[in-house]
């Protein structure tokens, strides 16, 4: 079997493409999971949020890159809102309550978002200057704006590094990941940590869905999708640790889009093409779970787990 | 003249003797989806409804009328215990609605079973119109795979010499590839299963401009179908690569997609440019009364309303007479948005199907717009398998 070089290098960009993506997501929530001990299934409803304050910013101002500027500090409110109102007695409950809780959270913003903004989908574009296609290698387009997305999810990548582990701030956050009963008695006041933490975080989800309005679709529910990968992300990077949902991240991207690509003609030299037919979009869809099952078998605390946790 | 004035005469006075004897109430249980993201479809059906009471001035069948709107939230098991509730709870004496196959296969056995109607507005499972079909169930849409199979026809018509199919890995995207294969004979030169749900299709469509097809035939329904439809523009296949599909671009996803739909062919029984009375009074008046365009899903549900409201006028009101309003609803003697259509055995619709484009009308908003007849008085390919007789 042949598989042509050109199109493995473009699945390739498309699977780092959507690594980006989840490791932008990813990274709020292994960190509110990891320092808060918060399962947050209200984090793809962050992730809506963005992309519909992004659409609606950019309808106002008529500006792409402003809407989204623009959506990113007010994602960050709605999450420190959040945050305040209704995550704050939740952190002492068990882990069941809080999925209860944070799953009220979705409904709430699915309703809310469609009274706002009706329960159809709404419009968004890809903005002209970012529309069209550049040549990777010669006889290989890919679109502008994908490419943009990469670089984008990379520049956040490099200043949360920095961040966590350049700044006093971070190093207070990898305490808190590490030991959080040690970094409060240490004097250092959690409740304000937890509030950026989560307001990061939520900037962070709404940053991704506010790159994801123009390529996907804008409507209410649009985040509980994504959302089931990235658990499967963090699950694998380890929580808590930034660089395990960089490589969560990329590992569940590219081996979800390589399979989804290559699965198929793959297994159709060994097995019947019928037969493949049949087996490879189910096994497909199954690779990034076979990948985290494979993972908690050999490593149950993820590749990279945030240093001291056990 | 004197026959009808004795016989207006007539019913005036059995209106007068009769009213206050019964006050008898039409109540009808509508079963859609109006929570979550599907929920649009729900509201364009509940919409239709309510206009459709405006136009029939608050009346179904001369009597007043009553209608209970339930949530299905795409749950089979949801719908059927909404349908009990109505059954038991609200005694209705019509249950109408269901936009999924897979709930209508939970609530019409449950409704037929109780002995009261079921008008189904959407969902046409092939397993009610052939095996399972019942006296108590008639559809004012079609069987699933018409629409496919018009696709289909269309494509051999075009004599393409070969087609690279994709579908969300589920029944009924399996079903909408099989109904194109029926009239499709020439080459499939790719068959993709898609996970249902899913977001992204750029590496779906990176193999698929490396086979480089003639012709592209999709079913991506809701969220699925506006971001394929994005995606599809934004690889720059869009006017490279012609796009056939079948329930992905409506006027629901229309406004969401815009310019990433233009020129994308569909098949459909109805459209709103059917140049005929009652849909020309459907369509201003739903325009002017909710300011939107409306879509097929409510144009069903309109229908499914006169269906009901021709009957009962039929038996004069008295809904003990069931023999009497299925012989009515048999006739389909009602101004249908689709116009005159005519029911097959298995009480599924015999109608046309036609082929639309997304074009940009003269005021520059996108719309479907019918281009040529695919089939006339198509029907389905179950009809053989029901045992009813009339």
């Amino acid at each position: 079997m042949s598989i042509n070089f050109a199109l493995l290098l473009e699945q390739t960009l498309n699977g780092l493409q959507y690594g980006v993506m989840l490791f932008l997501m990813a990274a709020g929530l292994t960190l509110v999971f990891g320092i808060m001990n918060l399962v947050n299934l209200a984090h793809g409803s962050l992730y809506m949020v963005g992309a519909y304050l992004a659409t609606a910013f950019t309808e106002k101002t008529g500006s792409f890159v402003l809407g989204v500027a623009l959506a990113l500090p007010a994602t960050l409110l709605v999450g420190v809102v959040v945050e305040i109102v209704a995550l704050r007695t939740l952190y002492e409950r068990d882990h069941l309550d809080q999925v209860l809780a944070t799953f009220g959270l979705i409904l709430f913003f699915n309703e809310l978002v469609a009274i706002v903004w009706g329960r159809a989908a709404i419009f968004t574009s890809v903005p002209p200057f970012l529309s069209g296609h550049f040549r990777v290698l010669p006889g290989l387009p890919y679109p502008t704006y994908r490419a943009v997305i990469i670089l984008v999810g990379i520049a956040v990548a490099i200043m949360l590094w920095a961040l966590v582990t350049r700044t006093r701030l971070g190093m207070r956050i990898r305490a808190g990941a590490s030991n959080r009963t040690m970094i409060s008695a240490l004097g250092v006041d959690i409740r304000q940590l937890y509030t950026f933490v989560f307001g990061l975080g939520a900037a962070l989800a709404g940053l991704a869905g506010a790159m994801a309005g123009p390529v996907y679709s804008v409507q209410p529910g649009m985040g509980e999708g994504i959302l089931i990968q990235v658990f499967v992300v963090i699950v694998i990077g380890g929580i808590g640790s930034i660089r395990g949902a960089v490589v969560g991240a990329i590992v569940v991207g590219m081996a979800d889009t390589l399979g989804r690509a290559f699965l198929k003609p793959l297994l159709a030299t060994i097995i019947s093409p019928p037969a493949a037919d049949k087996a490879g979009p189910a096994l497909a869809s199954m690779s990034i779970y076979l990948l985290m099952a494979a993972v908690l078998f050999f490593r149950p605390e993820g590749l990279f787990p945030a240093r001291g946790r056990s | 003249m004197r026959t009808t004035r004795r016989a207006a005469l007539a019913g005036f006075l059995v209106a007068l003797v009769a009213a206050p004897a019964s006050a008898q109430t039409v109540k009808i249980g509508f079963i859609t989806t109006l929570s979550g993201p599907q929920g649009a479809i729900g509201e364009h059906m509940k919409n239709s409804v309510e206009l459709a009471l405006d136009h029939l001035g608050r009346k179904v069948g001369g009597l007043d009328v009553e209608v209970i709107y339930g949530d299905d939230q795409v749950k089979p098991d949801v719908g059927k215990q909404l349908a009990d509730e109505m059954l038991k709870k609200h005694k209705v004496h019509f249950v109408s609605g269901v936009i999924w196959s897979n709930v209508m296969l939970a609530v019409a056995p449950t409704v037929t079973g109780a002995g009261t109607f079921m008008i189904g507005t959407n969902a046409g499972p092939h397993e009610l119109a052939g095996k399972m079909c019942h006296e108590l169930f008639f559809t004012t849409s079609w069987q699933n795979d018409q629409t496919p199979e018009a696709m289909g026809k269309y494509m051999q018509d075009q004599n393409i010499t070969d087609v690279y199919a994709m579908a969300p890995n589920y029944a009924a995207g399996k079903d909408m590839i099989a109904g194109v294969k029926r009239y499709f004979k020439n080459k499939i030169v790719g068959e993709v299963y898609t996970q249902l749900g899913q977001q992204d299709y750029q590496a779906e469509i990176s193999q698929l401009r490396a086979a480089s097809p003639k012709a592209v035939f999709v079913f991506y329904p809701g969220g699925m179908g506006i971001q394929f439809l994005k995606q599809y523009a934004q690889a720059g296949l869009r006017g490279q690569i012609p796009l056939y599909s079948v329930y992905t671009v409506d006027e629901i996803s229309l406004p969401a997609v815009k310019e990433a739909a233009l020129g994308q062919f569909e098949t459909r029984y109805w459209s709103p440019d059917l140049k005929n009375e009652a849909n020309q009074k459907y369509v201003v008046d739903y325009r002017k009364k909710y300011g939107k365009m409306p879509v097929f899903y409510g144009a069903q549900s309109y229908d499914g309303i006169m269906l009901i409201d021709a009957a009962v006028k039929a038996v004069k009101g008295d809904l003990t007479n069931k023999k009497g309003m299925i012989a009515a609803m048999r006739q389909a003697d009602y101004k249908s948005t689709r116009g005159p259509y005519k029911y097959n055995v298995n009480h599924f619709p015999i109608e046309n199907f036609y082929l639309l484009k997304a074009v940009q009308d003269p005021s520059g908003e996108l719309v479907m717009q019918i281009q040529k007849t695919v089939f006339e008085n198509h029907k389905d390919s179950y009809s053989a398998e029901c045992p009813m007789k009339w």
